[in-house]
């Protein structure tokens, strides 16, 4: 016990110390979550007619950025396959980061949800015993139960590993494996029962075909990888890690076939709708082509096709991949691509035009960007807290001491930009 | 400065106090009650589901919104909670030849079931279609406004909950907070409700609407005759119906829906689908009839016919 708690009281030794720009970052982060505060409490004080949603298009930005943070937070598996399962030692070294990735991610997620709803205050109504959870019924409470189970799963795997760590010790495999294991159907089930969550309504044709799912996991694993071998470059330039461009290509190989999957599976889909022509057509055409005059989507779709395709080019011919300046292009690229793709262009296409034919322009008010703004800091407040014990756990520079419980702190800076050898060839390791 | 300067500073002065009242209100809505707060309000909070509720509970709870709608709107309110009656299936037929499009049951229903004014939210939703495209939804038109309707050329549909018998709304629902009684009425516990709006997005009638802001009901207008799944006012945030007028139809005697007393041409049909004797089951049985979205299953007990 004792041994837990001086590990605590040296985290937080950890987070509260680091270079200027480590401060200067989280005080940015703790700003931009204050803005969001004021904005969700001045939504709770007015109800959530402040949000440009209403009974037509009754889901918005907030849901949009809830589904697409799903599938980042189930592409941590993506790093967590090969690491665990084939043994593939590159990038088994950085899984751990994956899991604290899909941890932000999650919390994201929740946080999304929570600002969504009309009463806040009755979440408890979900608790299974206090109030009802309506499972296996509703689909949103089988996605309340994976949602819970992959975070707390991502949180035990990664803080088990570090703690072992810390006290310069291989993790037991025993109790390792079998939860990371468990954590590769999980992230599917993440969001497969997201997807499903849209499927499984006769009401929207645009949700109702059966490829939606496969189409969700197929962009995840493009987003969340792309957002990793961003924040993998950053990381071993302004902290001491190391992470081996060997590892970053793989994963950006791994970008490319997901890219042609999700391709694939879109055009199917397109064709399906308009070579059938039927009366379902509506969305894709608001969607694509704009319906009765109503265009707002239009723009952003095709910019998000032309994002994904060119960087299915770049990821896809070897010379591009492996060059950083194309590879970070390709990344923002497909970034932005799929988060138009699976965030506003699946949401509101679903709803407008609506089941009774009416076509509402939604467009997010300021205070939705503002809310959804604070929750995007607060993730990666979140992961830059993680990522600032687990950093030092990973090189060394914080461990157990000589007597096996005071915490030893290394090196106190965290966040400096680091000079000479920043990208590594396996040969000139060798 | 000009007088919309200064009233624009107002305004901004004034949302920025809403915004630390609502922060406050927020973060003390989960500290412990405060001096002026209220047991009704933890009351309220800790409320069960309603079908959970025993007798002692729901008269209970019945007696505190009694009492709480009386404070709210300086008046005295009735809560009931009428059960179904026995032996019971309410169902729905409209005349579309008959209909005229005069939104007179929209605005019925408004006053009888104190849906908010501002902003306005309608149970009934009318479309106006084209006679030659049929019941073609993506050229239907709600906001039609003439001098004078019908106009010629058109037909009109009025759509409201179909009370369907295997309703989507109800599955989708995380918290069961919605459901279908035994009379076949679909209803929501305004009490119980999260405010996730699933359920709207899994209506394929468009029936269910949200309280995007604290319904605004002047207390002129309030309906004093409410039931608890029913037409009682409803708070911010929760998703809400109709009910065929559960405060009227469960009475006994029992009284029409408001929308079927409201129509000027006898579109508008009501009764017991268990009765064989009953005008309701004499028009399924002997006219033409369709019903809305039928491949989707919903098997609604509402039904649109044709009478000439």
């Amino acid at each position: 016990m004792k041994m837990i708690w001086e590990f605590f009281k040296g985290t937080l030794v950890l987070v509260f110390r680091g270079s200027k720009a480590y401060y200067a970052w989280v005080f940015s982060l703790l700003v931009l979550m204050a803005v969001g505060v004021f904005a969700y409490a001045h939504q709770l004080q007015a109800g959530l007619i402040v949000t440009a949603m209403r009974d037509q298009v009754s889901w918005g930005f907030y849901i949009s950025n809830f589904t697409f943070l799903v599938g980042v937070a189930a592409a941590a598996v993506l790093l967590v396959i090969p690491a665990y399962v084939y043994h593939w030692k590159p990038i088994k070294e950085i899984a751990v980061l994956g899991e604290m990735l899909a941890v932000s991610a999650m919390v994201m997620c929740l946080l999304f949800v929570t600002v969504d709803i009309g009463r806040p205050e009755r979440f408890w109504h979900l608790i299974p015993k206090i109030g009802i959870l309506n499972f296996p019924q509703s689909l949103l409470a089988w996605d309340v139960v994976v949602l819970n189970t992959y975070l707390v799963l991502n949180l035990m795997i990664a803080v088990f590993i570090l703690y072992n760590l810390y006290h310069r010790r291989e993790p037991n495999k025993s109790f390792t494996t079998p939860l990371i294991l468990f954590s590769i159907p999980a992230a599917i089930s993440i969001h497969t029962v997201t997807a499903f969550l849209y499927n499984g309504l006769g009401a929207r044709p645009f949700w109702n075909a059966s490829i939606l799912a496969p189409r969700f996991l197929a962009s995840a694993f493009c987003s969340g990888p792309a957002f990793m071998i961003m924040l993998f470059q950053v990381i071993r330039k302004y902290t001491k890690t190391d992470i081996k461009d060997e590892a970053i290509f793989k994963v950006a190989e791994l970008i490319a076939y997901s890219m042609f999957l999700n391709l694939f599976l879109l055009g199917a889909e397109v064709f399906k709708e308009y070579y059938s022509d039927t009366i379902h057509l509506a969305p894709m055409q608001y969607l694509f082509q704009g319906l009765h005059g109503h265009t707002s989507l239009v723009p952003y779709i095709w910019t998000a096709m032309l994002f994904n395709v060119t960087a299915f080019v770049l990821f896809l011919v070897p010379k591009t991949r492996e060059n950083y300046v194309t590879l970070n292009i390709g990344c923002i690229l497909i970034f932005i691509g799929v988060y138009i793709e699976k965030g506003m262009g699946l949401v509101i296409p679903g709803l407008a035009p609506d089941v009774l034919g009416e076509i509402y322009d939604y467009s997010p008010t300021g205070i939705e960007f503002l809310v959804s703004m604070g929750i995007w800091a607060t993730g990666l407040f979140v992961y830059t807290m993680l990522l600032r014990v687990a950093i030092p756990i990973l090189n060394g520079d914080f461990h157990v001491g000589e007597d096996g419980v005071t915490p030893v702190i290394a090196d106190e800076r965290f966040i400096v930009r680091r000079q000479g050898l920043v990208s590594r060839t396996p040969e000139a390791e060798a | 400065m000009s007088d919309k300067e200064t009233r624009e500073r107002k305004i901004f002065r004034l949302s920025r106090r809403k915004a630390l009242k609502g922060l406050a209100a927020g973060v003390g809505a989960l500290a412990l009650p405060g001096k002026d707060a209220s047991a009704s309000f933890w009351e309220a909070f800790f409320q069960k589901n309603f079908r959970e509720l025993g007798k002692d509970d729901l008269r209970k709870v019945l007696a505190r919104m009694e009492k709480e709608y009386g404070a709210q709107y300086g008046r005295a309110v009735k809560v009931k909670a009428t059960p179904p009656i026995e032996g019971v299936q309410y169902g729905y037929a409209l005349d579309l030849s008959r209909c005229i499009g005069c939104r007179r049951c929209v605005y019925g229903c408004v006053r009888e079931n104190n849906q908010s004014r501002d902003p306005q939210i309608h149970w009934i939703r009318v479309l106006q279609m084209n006679k030659e495209k049929g019941v073609y939804l993506e050229e239907a038109e709600q906001y039609y406004n003439p001098a004078k309707v019908p106009e010629p050329g058109y037909f009109y549909m009025p759509v409201q909950c179909h009370m369907c018998k295997s309703p989507p709304c109800t599955k989708v629902c995380p918290v069961q907070a919605t459901w279908t009684e035994k009379d076949g009425l679909v209803v929501v516990d305004y009490n119980w409700c999260i405010g996730c709006r699933y359920c709207m997005a899994a209506c394929p009638y468009g029936a269910r609407h949200f309280n995007w802001k604290k319904p605004g009901l002047p207390a002129a207008e309030l309906n004093p005759d409410t039931h608890i799944l029913g037409n009682r006012p409803r708070p911010v945030g929760v998703v809400e119906k109709c009910t065929f007028c559960i405060q009227r139809t469960r009475e006994n005697p029992g009284r029409y829906p408001a929308c079927v007393e409201a129509c000027p041409v006898g579109a508008r049909k009501f009764g017991n689908l268990l009765d064989p004797e009953s005008e309701i089951r004499y028009i399924i049985e002997n006219k033409r009839v369709f019903i809305f979205k039928e491949d989707l299953n919903t098997q609604p007990k509402f039904f649109y016919f044709y009478a000439t």
